[in-house]
């Protein structure tokens, strides 16, 4: 089977990736954590301390959503390796509004972003070195995600960060891969 | 006889710390973990590693800490460090650092090995 990374139309590309890894995340996952109704009339159904957990998620969801624009913006990414940060860079934000509005509904209030986010600018000097910063990135965000899931109070709250963290572990594949390395380097994550 | 047995002691005391060395590399595998939030010399979700050693938790400038962290108290060392990382809400309810832990104590103390070892890095120094 021919690499979406091979192929020059980017349209193209990104239809076989999206093909290919299956990563477009299913409306009822995402109806897991904000959408559903009976989840969020459930009163004290998630306590200040998921509300937390959850804002600690928030706050590294939108530090990788500033990241994957500083590598879109660094003109070191070509075609379709672009189509595809910015892919991630969506589910990254897709993940961040929902968890936003989750915190919200249990009556918490969202951290925001940072006005300003310190990465490593001065090492990014290729598109691999974006590359390899946006792997480290995801596979933080598993460990992250893996760390947080038994914490939860609230089951479908711990189903729904599973879902993420599920996510999270192809874009981590799927960057491993177009480094050239193992894309599943084990049979569990940490 | 009992200057065989001070000759095994002795042996015994030679190997079992090189047994029991922590790996400064395999903890530095292991800090891939805590990259979704943190980064040795600058300050991202979680504050820098850079420095810990010897820090008072909660007190690296301009650093928004949870108020358990900033009463916490602490000061961060092997010990300390060896405590938190087993289950962080546990050592400080209310921490932001909503981690269920690092169970494994050799996985911990290579870990602290690695974090003592940036601590002198160039990239903590500069």
């Amino acid at each position: 089977m021919s690499s979406f990374l091979q192929i020059p139309n980017p349209i193209v590309a990104r239809r076989m990736f999206l093909g290919q890894s299956g990563l477009v995340l299913s409306a009822a996952a995402v109806a897991l954590l904000a959408g559903n109704e009976a989840l969020a009339a459930r009163t004290g159904a998630a306590d200040a301390s998921d509300v937390q957990i959850l804002n600690t998620a928030l706050g590294a969801e939108l530090e990788a959503i500033a990241a994957y624009q500083l590598g879109a913006e660094s003109k070191l990414l070509q075609k379709p390796v672009l189509d595809l940060a910015l892919t991630f860079q969506g589910h990254h934000k897709e993940h961040a509004d929902v968890l936003a509005r989750t915190v919200e509904k249990f009556g918490g209030k969202p951290v925001g972003a940072k006005a300003k986010y310190n990465f490593p600018v001065a090492q990014l000097k290729a598109q691999e070195d974006v590359l390899r910063f946006a792997a480290q990135l995801e596979q933080g965000a598993v460990s992250a995600y893996l760390g947080a899931v038994p914490l939860f109070g609230n089951r479908d709250l711990a189903k729904a960060a599973a879902s993420i963290l599920g996510d999270e572990a192809m874009h981590w594949a799927v960057l491993r891969q177009a480094l050239g390395q193992v894309p599943v380097p084990s049979a569990f994550v940490s | 006889m009992k200057r065989d047995w001070l000759l095994i002691a002795g042996a015994l005391l030679c190997v079992a710390p090189a047994g029991a060395a922590r790996d400064a590399e395999r903890g530095e595998q292991l800090h891939a973990r805590c990259l979704a939030c943190h980064a040795l010399a600058y300050d991202r979700v979680g504050p820098r590693h850079c420095g810990l050693f010897g820090r008072v938790a909660g007190s690296v400038p301009d650093f928004a800490y949870s108020i358990a962290m900033k009463n916490s108290k602490i000061t961060w060392n092997d010990e300390t460090l060896d405590r938190f990382l087993a289950a962080p809400r546990k050592m400080v309810p209310g921490t932001s650092m909503t981690y269920d832990g690092v169970a494994d104590p050799r996985e911990r103390a290579d870990l602290i090995a690695y974090l003592k070892r940036a601590d002198g890095s160039t990239e903590c120094i500069q």
